[in-house]
């Protein structure tokens, strides 16, 4: 185990009494809880994790959060996760994990984590617990508003984890927001996303700082849908870099960061240490390193006149080079040595100065953390003042306090977010009992100096490492080469260099990239803008965006009363919609055609039965129900006689066939319809739709009742046999119980309603109980037949049965340009009825067209099964295309009945062509088929009555 | 003139996992089926005479204000449309519910449909239920927006569902749910459950930090 070379003797919010081990690129080491990967590194003295991804140059760790360019690490145990940045992987024990040069490996086993969502609703959500934050959910809570603090580390406090001003406050205040009833405060939580009305989606990392420890029951990760009444962004700011060269080399760190190394993590980043400051809060991390033990050689400010921070740092006896910059870094693969010369208008003058540093700490300037409020519409102006694009106005119930928007005083954050939180509660309706008492933060009265605007340190050799991007490795050369082909715009430029593209999404060099191009066109910074921020602000798992929806849960499986029977009898299911339906039956050994053929037998010459539950079934009622049909359906409903049964069809108002289905007459004002299984909720909308708005005159009213009853089809010559001796006090001869009849009896001593209709041509019934008793009746049959050999059958020997019928399929053999007499169902179109949705299409000439297509049946030569979907063309060469086509195969199987294959299809002027030879292009061959009529099955109707 | 015959709810293979799950959570989530409840779909004018008829017949008002529910003697209406209420009853009174909302509505127009089978009743109740249903419940369940009283038609993570607070004190709701979609829902359910599953329970051997 390495030891901790640069831990810090005491201080810090690492728990010393809990050291973990983990291995980095296959060393191990130890860290402390607390750590995270990057500050355990860091005190080891690993400051390089791996090289860069175009230029292959050594990167260490440049920051201590989320913005982090360089440190990007593969985590291989305990689970795969690539492209994580090192500086916000909580530390763990048995963590093992690598540096990237710039990709990352996804995992190819799977997750076995749970990942799950959360909504939650809020007056007010403050995104960010620093000082700000915190004071705004503080004064929020306060007022009894229901309230959501969402910040990404483990542990409330920002900035002040790294700073150590007011200690205690965070987490007292974060305490006092925990027992407050309506408030939640969600740690390791990131907000990622700011959408319209206030809706945001933040990532909380659950379990992921557990290891191998984590509770399987609990989500690793949650995706939080926020919607809240007014928003508080509280998100801070990033320090950035300055352009100088070697900027990149390992030991070169972002100032604050490396304050937040020391007070946050007890780590020294290095022995001796360089600042190359433009501005004030660079003082704090020097004077902060140094009480540390690390021995600050100098600090290097490019103001001539810096302030009195300059003042305290020389009082504390560290060399303040006023008016000065750093030019260059030297060292391999670490900083060594750092060059500083004087800086005057720009120019370096007089003689070079080298710092012997195995540390380099960077302020050059803060940008206010803007994402999210640009994400939610929200405009940003620079302002010249700060260096940075501020926050301006926003179309959203949204405010933004503290650093992010520009306040970077401690006191004035505090303040600032105490107002922001009392006034975002007071808009959602809130006002506060008692006000928020004072924190002990003091304003200084130490003279402030303004920051300087430094982009770019010039030369020695050019600018081919003068890095602004580290991530992407954009240099400043290579923007300059960019503007020197003539791009203006910065989002041109982006994409052109591909700044600020990489997985950080240019945190720490968007500004700086701006401010550099500003420079190399000699236009403000103000008008050149920003490029576009975008969610996700950080990069968020696929994981835990499927959430729960994964495996079985991925989408809803519907299932009927039946199914566990079905199940147990080995069907093979078909998905139909959502539903899942017994497709076909297989026994031992059988394959799906022998399975098919042997249910087919048993329909047409035996007894067969099938679950048909999933039709859809709409309750009409009302005095006008038979009104309201007959303008539905294209033939003649309201002449049906109580106890009676019609098939019907549906027309779209552009004459093309919608739907079909029975109509069933219960009373004299009231029917019951049954629609395709795909089609039931489609339908019930098509007849609010009519009723609502066309016809609200009509005294009708729908209700959906699909679910409320079970329908087993009972099907095959010997099905009379069957249901006579299960319900014998009904009469069932076909005199006394006709075809399109339907009656009210006890099958299997259960209330059913048995409707005689066939959907294969056989003597056939369907009968309908409550789900409940769907299994009761369902045994009952297939005891009752079992004698006479009774089968269950699915979809597919459904499909077969009604194609040798010539019985149309809505949706298969329809696509919606077909009419009923394409179809030749030319007989369900009533000629009597005054009107009918669709009625005046099939009055236009083209739905009179002698060449439509219409649906035949076709006979292959030579037994061949042709493809469904299959195109039909004239002649047994194919011609030069494009081919003219004269149809499609809609349907296609092998029939046991007619023992050969067929298909139905729709055929240019299909009925003209009987007897006609046609061919279908499969793979390399034409096969020939010959058209035929629909109906290819007892013609006659013969077998109807059993 | 079927109670001899055994009956299926669509969520009765689910009762062992619901206790299960229920115990798990000491008690935090409470899953359970509330078996064959008689539920009445009803359409009419709720400014017509059938409106009045209903009432009186059954001493509850059907409400009119949308996304409400209305309890009384055993009874519940559930609004689900301007016109259109669910009416649930007891286990075993569909037939009885049925009649009288018929004969009271007489000659006037409206819909009287027994709907008793056309969903599943699951109860979701305990002090985390109002957590374990935000896991798939976009609407706010907060009793400042969702007390009792209020009724309204959702999804569910990825089913349709009826949701209506439970009058009775405590955190407690009926989730109606397309028969055909339970099975999904209960699994969903269960799976969600898990996070309020109590440390230490059935030997899941962790510790859990939340």
């Amino acid at each position: 185990m390495t030891p901790q070379p640069f831990r810090l003797p005491d201080g810090g919010r690492i728990s010393r009494g809990a050291p973990l081990a983990f291995r980095f690129d296959g060393v191990a080491y130890q860290g402390y809880r607390g750590d995270t990967l990057a500050s355990a590194l860091l005190a080891a003295g690993v400051h390089q994790t791996s090289t860069s991804v175009r230029l292959g140059r050594p990167r260490g760790i440049f920051t201590a959060g989320v913005e982090e360019p360089n440190a990007i690490v593969q985590i291989e145990a305990p689970f795969p996760e690539p492209m994580l940045p090192a500086t916000t992987v909580e530390l763990y024990d048995g963590l093992v994990a690598g540096g990237l040069p710039g990709q990352g490996r996804l995992a190819t086993e799977p997750d076995p984590a749970r990942y799950d969502a959360r909504y939650a609703h809020c007056d007010v959500l403050v995104v960010g617990a620093g000082p700000a934050g915190l004071a705004a959910a503080a004064a929020a809570a306060r007022t009894g508003a229901r309230v959501i603090l969402a910040d990404d580390q483990p542990e409330p406090g920002g900035s002040l984890l790294g700073t150590a001003e007011i200690p205690d406050w965070a987490a007292e205040t974060g305490s006092e927001l925990d027992a407050a009833s309506e408030a939640r405060v969600l740690r390791r939580t990131m907000v990622f996303g700011y959408y319209d009305d206030n809706y945001l989606l933040a990532a909380e990392r659950r379990t992921n700082h557990l290891g191998s420890q984590a509770p399987s029951r609990l989500s690793r990760e949650r995706i939080w849908h926020i919607r809240a009444r007014q928003v508080v962004l509280a998100t801070g700011a990033h320090e950035r870099s300055v352009a100088f060269a070697g900027n990149d080399r390992p030991g070169v760190m972002l100032a604050a960061a490396a304050r937040t190394y020391v007070n946050r993590y007890a780590v020294a980043p290095g022995r001796r240490a360089v600042v190359f400051t433009t501005g004030d809060s660079a003082y704090c991390a020097a004077l902060d390193l140094a009480a540390a033990g690390v021995d600050v050689a100098a600090v290097v400010d490019a103001r001539p006149e810096p302030g009195g921070a300059a003042e305290r740092a020389a009082r504390a006896g560290i060399e303040v080079l006023a008016g000065h910059a750093v030019t260059g870094t030297s060292g391999e693969p670490r900083v060594a040595s750092v060059a500083v010369r004087a800086l005057c208008a720009a120019e370096l003058t007089g003689p070079a100065r080298e710092f012997a540093a195995d540390l380099l700490l960077v302020s050059g300037g803060w940008n206010p953390v803007a994402h999210l409020f640009s994400q939610a519409g929200g405009q940003l102006r620079y302002d010249a003042g700060l260096g940075a694009f501020v926050p301006d106005g926003c179309r959203q119930a949204v405010r933004v306090a503290g650093a992010a928007r520009g306040v970077f005083d401690l006191p004035g954050c505090l303040a600032d977010g105490a107002e922001a939180g009392r006034r975002a509660a007071e808009d959602a309706g809130f006002t506060a009992a008692r006000p928020l008492p004072p924190t002990s933060a003091a304003g200084s009265a130490e003279r402030s100096a303004p920051s300087a605007h430094l982009w770019v340190v010039p030369g020695p050799d050019g600018f081919g490492t003068h890095f602004v991007d580290l991530q992407r490795d954009v240099t400043v050369a290579d923007l300059a080469r960019a503007t020197g082909a003539g791009l203006r715009s910065v989002e041109h430029l982006k994409r052109y260099t591909t700044a600020g593209t990489a997985h950080d999404q240019g945190k720490t060099s968007g500004v700086l990239t701006s401010g550099v191009i500003a420079q190399l066109l000699g236009v403000e910074v103000a008008e050149l803008g920003t490029t576009t921020f975008r969610p996700p602000y950080t990069p968020v798992s696929f994981a835990a965006l499927a959430g729960r929806n994964r495996g079985v849960l991925h989408d809803p499986v519907r299932v009927t009363a039946l199914h566990d029977w079905h199940l147990a009898h080995g069907a093979r299911f078909e998905n139909v919609g959502q539903w899942h339906r017994p497709w076909y039956y297989p026994r031992d050994g059988e394959d799906m055609a022998a399975a098919v053929a042997r249910e087919c037998r048993a329909a047409r010459e035996g007894v067969a039965f099938m679950d048909a539950s999933t039709l859809g079934k709409i309750d009409v009622q009302g005095p006008d129900a038979g009104d309201f049909l007959d303008r539905l359906y294209t033939n003649m409903i309201s002449t049906l006689r109580v106890g009676m049964i019609r098939y019907g069809v549906m027309c779209r108002a552009d004459g093309m066939v919608f739907d079909d289905g029975t109509v069933i007459r219960l009373a004299e004002d009231r029917f019951l319809l049954t629609t395709t299984t795909g089609n039931a909720a489609a339908v019930l909308d098509w007849m609010e739709e009519w009723l609502q708005t066309e016809w609200p005159d009509l005294r009708a009213h729908c209700t959906s009742v699909t679910e409320q009853w079970a329908t087993v089809a009972l099907v095959g010559p010997r099905s009379r046999e069957v249901l006579a001796g299960l319900a014998p006090q009904l009469a069932v001869d076909a005199c006394s119980f006709p075809f399109m009849a339907w009656r009210e009896t006890a099958v299997a001593g259960i209330p059913a309603r048995v409707c005689r209709i066939s959907f294969s041509g056989e003597l056939a019934y369907e009968i309908n109980v409550l789900p409940w008793y769907a299994t009761a009746l369902w045994e009952a049959l297939y005891e009752a037949g079992r004698p006479l050999g009774i089968t269950p059958y699915g979809t597919e020997t459904m499909h077969v049965l009604r194609a040798e019928k010539g019985y149309p399929i809505v949706g298969q053999d329809t696509d919606g340009t077909v009419t009923p007499q394409d179809l030749g169902m030319g007989w369900v179109v009533s000629k009597k009825k005054r009107d009918f949705i669709g009625k005046r299409s099939h009055l236009r000439a083209d739905t009179g067209r002698a060449d439509r297509k219409q649906l035949v049946a076709l006979l292959p030569q030579d037994d061949v099964l042709l493809p469904e979907g299959a195109q039909l063309v004239a002649g047994d060469r194919l011609a030069d295309p494009p081919v003219p086509m004269l149809g499609h195969i809609t349907s296609s199987y092998r029939s046991v009945a007619l023992g050969r294959t067929f298909a139905l299809a729709l055929v240019r002027s299909g009925r003209e062509r009987v007897g006609e030879r046609l061919y279908v292009p499969v793979g390399e061959e034409l096969i020939p088929v010959t058209v035929t009529g629909p109906v290819l099955y007892d013609p006659e109707g013969a077998r109807r009555d059993g | 003139m079927a109670e001899h015959i055994a009956r299926h709810s669509p969520l009765g293979g689910f009762a062992a996992r619901f206790a299960a799950a229920t115990r798990g959570s000491g008690g935090a989530v409470r899953l359970a089926e509330l078996p064959y409840p008689a539920q009445i779909n009803v359409r009419l004018d709720p400014k017509g005479p059938a409106a009045d008829a209903v009432r009186l017949a059954l001493g509850i008002a059907l409400p009119v204000e949308p996304n409400t529910a209305v309890r009384g003697g055993g009874l519940a209406a559930l609004w689900l449309g301007p016109d259109e209420w669910l009416v649930v009853g007891p286990a075993g009174t569909a037939g009885d519910l049925e009649s009288r909302l018929r004969g009271a509505v007489g000659a006037y127009h409206a819909a009287v449909t027994d709907v008793s089978a056309q969903r599943s009743t699951l109860l979701v109740s305990g002090p985390r239920s109002r957590d374990l249903l935000s896991h798939g419940i976009a609407l706010d369940l907060h009793p400042r927006s969702f007390g009792a009283g209020r009724c309204a038609q959702t999804m569910l993570a990825r089913a349709q569902v009826i949701l209506t607070a439970r009058d009775e004190r405590g955190p407690g709701f009926w989730v109606l749910v397309r028969s055909s979609f339970a099975g999904y829902l209960a699994q969903w359910l269960l799976d969600a459950s898990s996070e309020y599953t109590a440390p230490g329970y059935a030997a899941q051997g962790c510790s859990a930090s939340q």
